[in-house]
């Protein structure tokens, strides 16, 4: 297989140590599992979803492992403004802040939290199970657009992470960029549910939630392709990637940087074992494969 | 990923342990070892973790909304069951066990499998001893109750402390309040055998699967779901363990 030669990294003006991203939600809840998974290889790192008020999250079942998959109805659990001190030993270090609210107002009051911490800001324009927030306002491009023009006020790295449950992903993708984003993730859980046949209900304690894990990738993968056509500004692909296969792979649809999410649940320390493959001295600039299957 | 959707178990018996503690006790067994837990789905109200007491039994306390639905539940009443998870004991030698409260749950099938040899249970009363009859028959057992009804009067680590010579034990299995645990580990760790104690924590938990990162300690990041929930003495004696723990919301909140 194609291998990429190990070079600087920098994606929407974040600095990351390669090409692999712990996204968002996934053992990203506290200061010390983000090292953690620094230590265990990430590029950089993904905070869980932060909003303007402290959140439980939705009652369990909140995730269940699937064939393939992970289904998650988290809720977004999150401790709002006290999760600034979490982040105190990774000064310095690439970590993205993610952020939630139900407003533009919501999203810059939490940016301001972390104006002085955060690496770069992620918003969570996408998520598919919380009422008011994510996708709810994703869907639509004049608040994409609102939301991401409070964030990049800052002036720090603006990320906006899209939900691929659009009809069509790349007008949010533009409406994000026209609001002064600097790189797209793409993308978010895929809308999904399971029902338990013995107790005729559905199994998730919120009824509905998302898939992620390798059932997505292709879905994930035909995104970014949509939006490299779509768009001008980096791509960062996310949903399904578990290989140095899959990160070429979504790479050649137009990506600039992989994020990975579900497949810690079968290796905790994925990042390396996906590095270890990806990369060798006589390997190709990443330069020359981002969006090579567009030709 | 291997298909994790929760198994469906009929309940087919209920035990009142104590005043404030059932067994419910299912219609089908699971592959566990002693201190595996299971994620159990109370339909409609939420998903909660719980040690095993039994290959097809777990043993409740009720505490809060979902382990009072738990304790309310009539033979033929359904729940799921996801697991069993985690890592369980792996003791070796001579075996202390030590329980407080509904903490014998996890330790109660180590005795079962005849893996200990002295047994310290401790308990707030003598009424809501769990297991003592049995625990009786399989361990050399000594009991604690703060208020004195029975046995030593005052807690396990009295019991520790003028009844048992620590260093003849290769491995010593603990489960119990985080403050109990807490002075057991000072105990081991003063007399420099951190390494032998074996504790099973608690965390507030979502996925059960190392996934959600809601039950990660400090300062290593571990999952006590995934990496646990049996650590080590030496493995937590410098970390937020006796000291916090976090919420639903990710907020810290002292034990
Ligand atoms: C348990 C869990 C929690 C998540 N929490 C968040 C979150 O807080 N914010 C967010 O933007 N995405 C969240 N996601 C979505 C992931 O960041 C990612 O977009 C998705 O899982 C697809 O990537 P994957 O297949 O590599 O997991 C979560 C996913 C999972 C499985
Ligand atoms: S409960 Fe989700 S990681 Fe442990």
């Amino acid at each position: 297989m194609i291998t990429l030669l190990k070079d600087q990294v920098s994606v929407g003006g974040v600095d990351l140590d390669n090409h692999l991203i712990l996204a968002a939600g996934v053992l990203g809840t506290t200061g010390a599992s983000l090292s953690r998974m620094r230590r265990q290889g990430a590029g950089g790192v993904v905070t869980k979803s932060i909003g303007p008020v402290p959140k439980e999250g939705h009652a369990g079942p909140c995730l269940i492992p699937l064939a393939g998959g992970l289904i998650n109805a988290m809720g977004l659990p999150n401790p709002s403004r006290n999760f600034v001190p979490e982040l105190e030993t990774l000064s310095g270090e690439p970590v993205v802040v993610s952020i939630f609210g139900g407003t533009p107002a919501e999203f810059g009051e939490v940016a301001s939290w972390f104006e002085g911490i955060a690496a770069g800001f992620e918003l969570n324009l996408s998520c598919p199970h919380a009422e008011g927030y994510g996708a709810a306002i994703g869907s639509n491009p004049a608040m994409v657009r609102a939301c991401t023009e409070e964030v990049a006020a800052f002036g720090r790295p603006t990320w906006v992470k899209l939900t691929p449950n659009v009809t069509d992903i790349g007008s949010i993708g533009r409406a994000a960029e026209e609001g002064g984003a600097t790189a797209l993730v793409a993308i978010n859980t895929v809308r999904a549910m399971r029902i338990s046949i013995d107790l005729r209900r559905p199994v998730l304690g919120n009824r509905f939630g998302g898939i992620s894990g390798p059932m997505i990738f292709p879905i994930a993968l035909r995104c970014v392709y949509d939006l490299y056509e779509a768009c001008s500004i980096p791509i960062i692909g996310c949903g399904g990637v578990s290989s140095a296969a899959d990160t070429i792979e979504m790479m050649m649809a137009g990506a600039s940087a992989v994020q990975i999410g579900s497949a810690v649940y079968d290796d905790s320390s994925v990042f390396k074992t996906i590095a270890d493959e990806l990369y060798s001295p006589d390997g190709v600039p990443a330069a020359e494969i981002v969006g090579c299957a567009h030709a | 990923m291997r298909d994790g959707m929760p198994v469906v178990v009929t309940v087919r018996e209920v035990i009142d342990e104590t005043p404030t503690v059932k067994t419910l006790r299912f219609d089908s067994e699971f592959a566990i070892r002693p201190g595996h837990f299971c994620m159990v789905w109370v339909p409609g109200i939420d998903e909660v973790p719980m040690g095993f007491s039994s290959p097809g039994s777990i043993t409740v306390q009720k505490v809060g909304e979902a382990t009072a639905a738990l304790t309310s539940l009539t033979p033929g009443d359904r729940i799921g069951i996801r697991g069993p998870f985690g890592n369980g004991f792996t003791p070796n030698g001579r075996v202390l066990a030590i329980a407080g409260g509904v903490g014998v749950v996890p330790l109660y099938p180590l005795a079962v499998n005849g893996s200990v040899d002295t047994f310290i249970l401790g308990a707030r009363t003598g009424t809501e001893l769990v297991f003592a009859r049995e625990l009786s028959d399989l361990t050399d057992l000594k009991i604690a109750t703060d208020d004195g009804t029975a046995g030593y009067h005052g807690f396990v680590t009295g019991v520790m402390d003028s009844e048992i010579d620590l260093l003849s034990y290769d491995t010593i299995c603990v489960c119990g309040p985080e403050m109990m645990m807490k002075g057991i580990l000072d105990r081991l760790s003063d007399a420099g055998i951190a390494d032998r104690g074996q504790f099973s924590l608690h965390r507030y938990m979502k996925c059960g699967v190392g996934v959600c990162g809601s039950c990660t300690i400090d300062p290593e990041g571990l999952c006590v779901c995934r990496d646990g929930p049996v650590f080590t003495g030496d493995q937590i004696i410098n970390s937020e363990f006796g000291t916090y723990a976090r919420d639903a919301s990710g907020q810290r909140k002292r034990v």
